[in-house]
């Protein structure tokens, strides 16, 4: 037996032989199947649907999330660089408003506002003093650049219009990254001199790389044309070109998303006033995606349990109910044809009743008519001595009595049916049955031996019932046998209250698969040949009503035994008790 | 002995009525219950042989009404309609002697009716 056979349900491949021409009503593997469908759409649809909107919900909530935190990280950065280099124009500007062009250019004094800004701020490398020509009239620092003119450089046009100069991060003659801040002041109309600071760029690189970036980000800073002024970790060194596209000026913080080289990247900017500077914060997506991708899993790993727990529930119940069904199914089935049996039985019953009736007064003439005739022949005087006659005269009477024979044992089978509780003799009722199959008997030459023991006295049982039993085990095994056949019927006394009839057939046999089913309604090997498989079912429960049970035993190719075992007195119902009573009050 | 055969069967009843005159038992028949309470009103018997079911009257109806203005009859009933398991049911509920089931063989029937005559006398 196959594991498919083992776990398909009962009905998988039950075909209902009383459905008729309503065979689709009684197709249980497609109501099973319709179920499963239904209650798994009821189920599963808005499971799904619940766990999909969620999915999207929870996917959004967490992009907005990081969305936020990129923007409040940029804009956090940006007022720390804004204010740094606030903070070292401003102390400029104090400078060149509280020294005359005169002390400034004095190199000794320049030093000590050198030294006091390294002390107070920090981040400058040297200061110079340049005259409106370009030319630096004075130097504080590591290099040798008094004297240097910087007339045709771009930051010095700037400062010399706005007043002011924050420039781009550039090599100059140091040949080494810094950016420079200068202020202009005004000693006349026309004369102006310009107080200049070098800042060290490795400060500015420690700000952003000391930014603790989630996502695996990168922060740092471009000018407008996208010239790295900070080194980046994915990115390039300084003054290398970004391979991300400048973004667009916006007066506020702002967060987008791109893809770069396949990779998602949040990239978050704003520029800063007064400056060539634009703070970017690049974060990969993928990274800060990643918790969220630990909730996805969770999320699928729960919709795939549910669907599995749903899917076994649906399963199971639906397996469950459409089993229940067809035992319903079957059990009307099984009432049906007890009810047909019943019917059949009572309609053979009448139909015996009204022929034996019918046959038996012509026959009571014939019998009368003949007796005369006899008794003519053997009383009076004159008629006396024909023996010819009197042989014929009871040659007649005696088929008489055989037909009488033969409407009495019909009368009695048919009144038996209807007959409750009675006396009844065993011996008489195996008769009363074999009587109806001793012509096929006779046909078949088969032999029936009848062994029924002396002590078994008369009991009470329902007679009816009794002869329906004896007869369905002994219409099986005459179709069990073959032609010449042996059956065997012992009747015994098993204990003081027990008593069993034993019927055994040298036929086919039952094979041991088949055996313990052949008690269980529409088990039947012959339902090509028109079986219900109801017989022995419908024995089986007569049996258990008259408080006694059944019990088989068989070999293949040897034979079969039933073995019906009865109380000598059977427990009445109640309510055939009270009946009994009302009826003899 | 005087002995009324009650039977709608004429050829059977009067068969019977010569079979048993043949035993020196003097028996009369009629075929309908009308005509066995109107013998039972001239004449007395000792026995009637009752057929269970009959047009107009049957055999339950007649006892019946015989047994009112025939206290000492006796009655034997005969049907085509069962055996003589019946009896043991009938004889509580309709009051027969006895029972017995067509064809009738003779001699049963005569020693019954003898049986019923002894205990009578008996009584």
């Amino acid at each position: 037996m196959s594991i498919i056979d083992i776990i398909k349900p009962k009905f998988w491949d039950y075909q209902d032989v009383a459905a008729g021409p309503h065979k689709h009503l009684f197709n249980f593997r497609r109501i099973w199947q319709l179920a499963v469908v239904l209650m798994s759409l009821v189920a599963i649809v808005p499971l799904v649907s619940i766990t999909l909107i969620d999915y999207k919900v929870t996917q959004h909530a967490v992009e907005t999330d990081f969305f936020l935190r990129t923007a409040r990280l940029v804009s956090n950065t940006w007022r720390t660089v804004s204010f740094f280099l606030v903070e070292r124009r401003s102390a400029l500007d104090f400078v060149v408003k509280d020294n005359s062009y005169n002390s400034l250019c004095d190199s000794k004094r320049l030093y000590e506002i050198l030294r006091h800004l390294k002390q107070g701020f920090g981040g400058f490398i040297d200061i110079g003093v340049i005259d409106s020509n370009g030319i630096q009239r004075a130097y504080a620092g590591p290099y040798n650049l008094e004297g240097i003119n910087y007339r045709d450089q771009s930051w010095f046009k700037d400062v010399t219009n706005k007043g002011v100069n924050v420039s781009d991060v550039f090599m100059g003659f140091r040949r080494t990254p810094h950016i420079v801040i200068a202020v202009r002041h005004n000693l006349s109309k026309e004369s102006f001199f310009i107080l200049r600071a070098t800042i060290d760029t490795d400060r500015f690189n420690d700000l952003l790389s000391q930014l603790e970036v989630s996502g695996q980000g990168d922060s740092f800073l471009i000018n407008k044309d996208g010239i790295l002024q900070t080194p980046s970790r994915d990115y390039g060194k300084v003054l290398d070109k970004i391979p991300l596209p400048v973004p667009e000026f916006s007066q506020h913080t702002s967060v987008y998303e791109q893809t770069h080289k396949d990779k998602a990247l949040v990239i978050g900017y704003d520029y800063i006033h007064d400056t060539p500077f634009i703070l970017m914060i690049v974060k990969q997506k993928v990274a800060l995606m990643k918790p969220w991708q630990t909730t996805r899993l969770q999320l699928i790993g729960f919709l795939i349990a549910s669907i599995s727990v749903i899917a076994l529930v649906t399963l199971s119940v639906s397996t469950y109910l459409v089993n229940r069904i067809l035992l319903a199914d079957q059990k009307r089935i099984m009432t049906l044809h007890e009810v047909e049996y019943s019917n059949k039985m009572a309609s053979i019953g009448r139909l015996a009743a009204g022929v034996a009736h019918e046959i038996n007064n012509p026959l009571a003439v014939i019998n009368e008519k003949v007796g005369l005739i006899k008794d003519i022949l053997t009383i009076k005087d004159e008629f006396k001595g024909n023996k010819k006659l009197v042989e014929l005269a009871n040659s007649a009477l005696y088929s008489v009595d055989r037909c009488g024979t033969i409407t009495k044992r019909l009368l009695n089978f048919a009144r038996h049916l209807d007959v409750k509780i009675q006396l009844v003799n065993i011996d008489e009722v195996i008769k009363d049955v074999l009587g109806f199959l001793a012509k096929e008997a006779d046909y078949r030459s088969i032999k029936v031996l009848v062994n029924v023991s002396r002590n078994i006295p008369e009991f009470e049982c329902d007679r009816g019932k009794l002869q329906q039993i004896f007869l369905n085990i002994v219409n099986n095994a005459f179709a069990a046998v073959k032609d010449g056949g042996k059956i065997d019927i012992t009747a015994k006394r098993e204990k003081t209250d027990l008593i069993s009839v034993t019927f055994t057939d040298d036929g086919y046999g039952i094979p041991k698969s088949d055996l313990e089913r052949v008690f269980e309604p529409f088990f039947s090997t012959k339902t090509k040949q028109g079986g219900t498989g109801l017989g022995l079912s419908i024995t089986y429960g007569l049996v258990q009503e008259l408080g006694g049970s059944v019990g088989v035993q068989s070999e293949v190719g040897k034979g079969t035994s039933f073995v019906v075992t009865l109380p000598l007195k059977i427990a009445k119902k109640e309510d055939e008790e009270k009946n009994n009573e009302d009826i003899a009050g | 002995m005087k002995i009324l055969l009650v039977d709608d069967e004429k050829e059977l009843v009067s068969t019977l009525a010569e079979r048993l005159s043949l035993r020196d038992i003097e028996a009369d028949w009629v075929t309908s219950g009308e005509a066995a309470i109107t013998s039972c009103e001239t004449k007395t018997y000792d026995i009637a042989v009752l057929d269970i079911k009959m047009p107009k009257i049957g055999g339950i109806e007649l006892k019946k009404r015989l047994e009112e203005k025939n206290p000492g009859l006796k009655y034997i009933f005969i049907t085509g309609h069962g055996s003589e398991d019946d009896f043991k049911v009938a004889s509580n509920e309709k009051g027969a002697e006895y029972y017995l089931v067509k064809p009738v063989n003779i001699d049963d029937l005569v020693i019954k009716m003898k049986e019923i005559c002894l205990k009578k006398e008996q009584v």
